[in-house]
């Protein structure tokens, strides 16, 4: 019966996803069709002749109506296939495995740095609300979201690299070169991202458990003469893991997109360098490329939050 | 309304000192060329990088420009982005919201999908990929990232209009004849403000560190115009030389930053009686 109900939730949240993804590559492709300037002029050079400008449109499949360009762009990224980059010739796909492992040990180290510290700060804070620690963990929550990343990115830089010369200052290492010099290199730019996360995740988690400890469940295991630390941790915790995953969830997807700023500054070659230098040139369809795995990593991971919910709580159908 | 509001900032102290700060940027922003002592590109060529001083407030930078004048014409640049983030957000946000949550069934379905669709995408990965296809430059970005907010108050805006559209007093201008548009616009769309104004306040920091950023990459202002972000790209330029360089425009980003998410938070609780601290 369980089984059966999550095989069903599966399906249709699967088929909810279909249309999210090409709607967001429609409306990317969309926007990126409508800018001004023809690239096929671009791509031709300087003082290129009417002949060769045609040449390029028939080449890359310019001379298309828009929907059947689109079509054919969907159809051809679905198999893996992504086109190749205007400036380097490149297939899009290959830059692409090549960056997005540099980027995902960022994003999955700065994760783990921001759950580690923002969840006990969220319950130290939630333990006696409105005393003075859970004062200092808001205010510090507050600075953690206005900071800008690649600022602190920056300091971190100037104080740790090249200050003290404990951490590479630029540059990755690919985990195949083994995990501690991955890691060395990695662990600047995931403090440099995960201080929004811990303020993101210590608030969450201070408000939920605070609304659980309120209630009258709790309430009652208080009067029973339970000890604090046990409702914590054994009652609260546990109800607030529902929200626990939403902000994981939410994070992930924020944290994915800031590394792309918090990357230039360690010139990682991953995903943001790939999109930023795209962007500078104007190659398209790396552009295109970067969004496209990018929104499909974002929905894969929903998806996968949604049927986690279905087993952290069985009321949700 | 005024009385309320002043009730408000005596009893919340960090509001109040939240606005008063952004007002004087905003002061300070609007009157730069009267208060920046040099003009931007004024360069001191023989004190380059200098130690602040008397005659240049917090040095210069690595051109030997007035980096306090570059500050303060920098300020008006980001307050200037930040504001036609929101502004776009807000045009293209606000009409969409409004008219999915009061047709509801199949519009509703169809705009509530295109949403859903928009808040998937990692918001500045979108931004840097229309700068990069409307070409590079503040304006052009800061077009990106109000289409990137467009759909957060989209789904704010359509959430108020699916209550309020079941109002009896909307029934009833409803039964007095009034058109689609009179009701929207005198029923429906007061009802949004307050939200949305917690929500604008909180989205104009998310505007300041998105412009920051794209300036920062080189897809924002250009030189030699002065915003934070792109004095923050220079200075990461010079870091070996004149780590320093970094302190004044990155503590400004932090301090406005954290001044709109103030008042933004502090807004939210006044206007919302049921919101826990």
């Amino acid at each position: 019966m369980a089984a059966s109900h999550r095989l069903r939730v599966i399906r249709r949240r699967l088929l909810q996803a279909v249309p999210v993804l090409v709607l967001a590559t429609f409306v990317v492709f969309g926007l990126l069709k409508l800018m001004p300037g023809d690239i096929a002029i671009t791509l031709a050079g300087e003082n290129a002749t009417e002949q060769r400008i045609a040449e390029i449109r028939a080449l890359y499949g310019l001379d298309r109506p828009f929907l059947v360009q689109y079509g054919s762009w969907l159809a051809n990224a679905v198999q893996g296939d992504l086109s190749k980059s205007l400036a380097t010739g490149e297939k899009v796909a290959t830059s692409i495995a090549r960056a997005f492992p540099n980027t995902l040990l960022i994003v999955v180290l700065a994760m783990s740095v921001a759950l580690a510290i923002g969840v006990p700060l969220g319950m130290l804070a939630a333990s006696r609300p409105d005393g003075a620690r859970d004062r200092i963990v808001t205010s510090v929550a507050s600075l953690g979201i206005a900071v800008p990343n690649f600022w602190l990115a920056m300091l971190l830089v100037a104080w740790l690299a090249l200050g003290t010369g404990w951490f590479p200052a630029t540059g990755a290492k690919p985990l195949a070169e083994g995990l501690g010099p991955a890691l060395h290199h990695a662990i600047l730019p995931a403090l440099a991202l995960a201080a929004g996360g811990v303020a993101e995740v210590s608030r969450q988690l201070r408000s939920s458990l605070v609304e659980i400890l309120s209630s009258p469940p709790v309430r009652t295991l208080r009067a029973k003469g339970l000890s604090p630390a046990a409702i914590l941790w054994k009652h609260g915790l546990k109800n607030a893991g529902v929200n626990l995953l939403t902000v994981t969830t939410l994070l992930f997807n924020r944290l994915l997109a800031a590394t792309v700023v918090v990357e230039a500054v360690f010139a990682i070659p991953g995903m943001g360098n790939l999109i930023v230098n795209a962007a500078l040139t104007r190659d398209l369809p790396v552009v295109q490329g970067v969004v496209f795995v990018m929104v499909l990593v974002v929905i894969t991971i929903n998806l996968t939050a949604d049927l986690l919910y279905t087993v952290l709580d069985p009321r949700i159908k | 309304m005024v009385n309320r509001f002043f009730a408000f900032l005596r009893r919340d102290l960090r509001a109040a000192v939240s606005l008063a700060f952004l007002l004087a940027l905003c002061v300070l922003a609007l009157c730069a060329p009267l208060i920046a002592p040099y003009p931007v590109t004024a360069q001191d060529v023989d004190n380059t990088l200098a130690a602040p001083s008397a005659a240049h407030l917090l040095g210069t930078d690595d051109l030997g420009r007035d980096v306090f004048s570059r500050m303060v014409h920098g300020g008006a640049a980001t307050l200037y982005a930040s504001s036609l983030a929101v502004g776009i957000g807000l045009l293209l946000g606000l009409p969409v919201g409004l008219l999915a949550g009061y047709s509801g069934g199949w519009l509703d379905d169809g705009i509530s999908r295109f949403i859903d669709a928009l808040l998937s995408f990692p918001s500045i990965v979108l931004a840097i990929a229309v700068t990069g296809a409307l070409g590079i430059g503040l304006t052009n970005g800061m077009i990106a990232v109000g289409i990137v907010f467009s759909p957060q108050i989209a789904r704010l805006v359509r959430a108020r209009a699916l209550v309020v559209r079941q109002e009896l007093y909307v029934d009833a201008a409803r039964c007095f004849g009034a058109s689609t548009a009179r009701i929207l616009w005198r029923h429906v769309l007061p009802n949004t403000v307050q939200p949305v104004i917690v929500q604008v306040t909180l989205l104009l920091a998310a505007a300041l560190l998105a412009e920051a950023s794209l300036s920062f990459l080189g897809l924002g202002i250009q030189p030699p115009q002065p915003s934070w972000g792109s004095m923050l790209a220079r200075a990461y330029q010079n870091m070996e030389l004149a780590p320093e360089q970094m302190y004044a425009p990155g503590l400004a980003i932090l301090l406005t930053a954290l001044a709109f998410n103030t008042l933004g938070e502090s807004l939210r609780v006044a206007l919302d009686p049921t919101t826990k601290r």
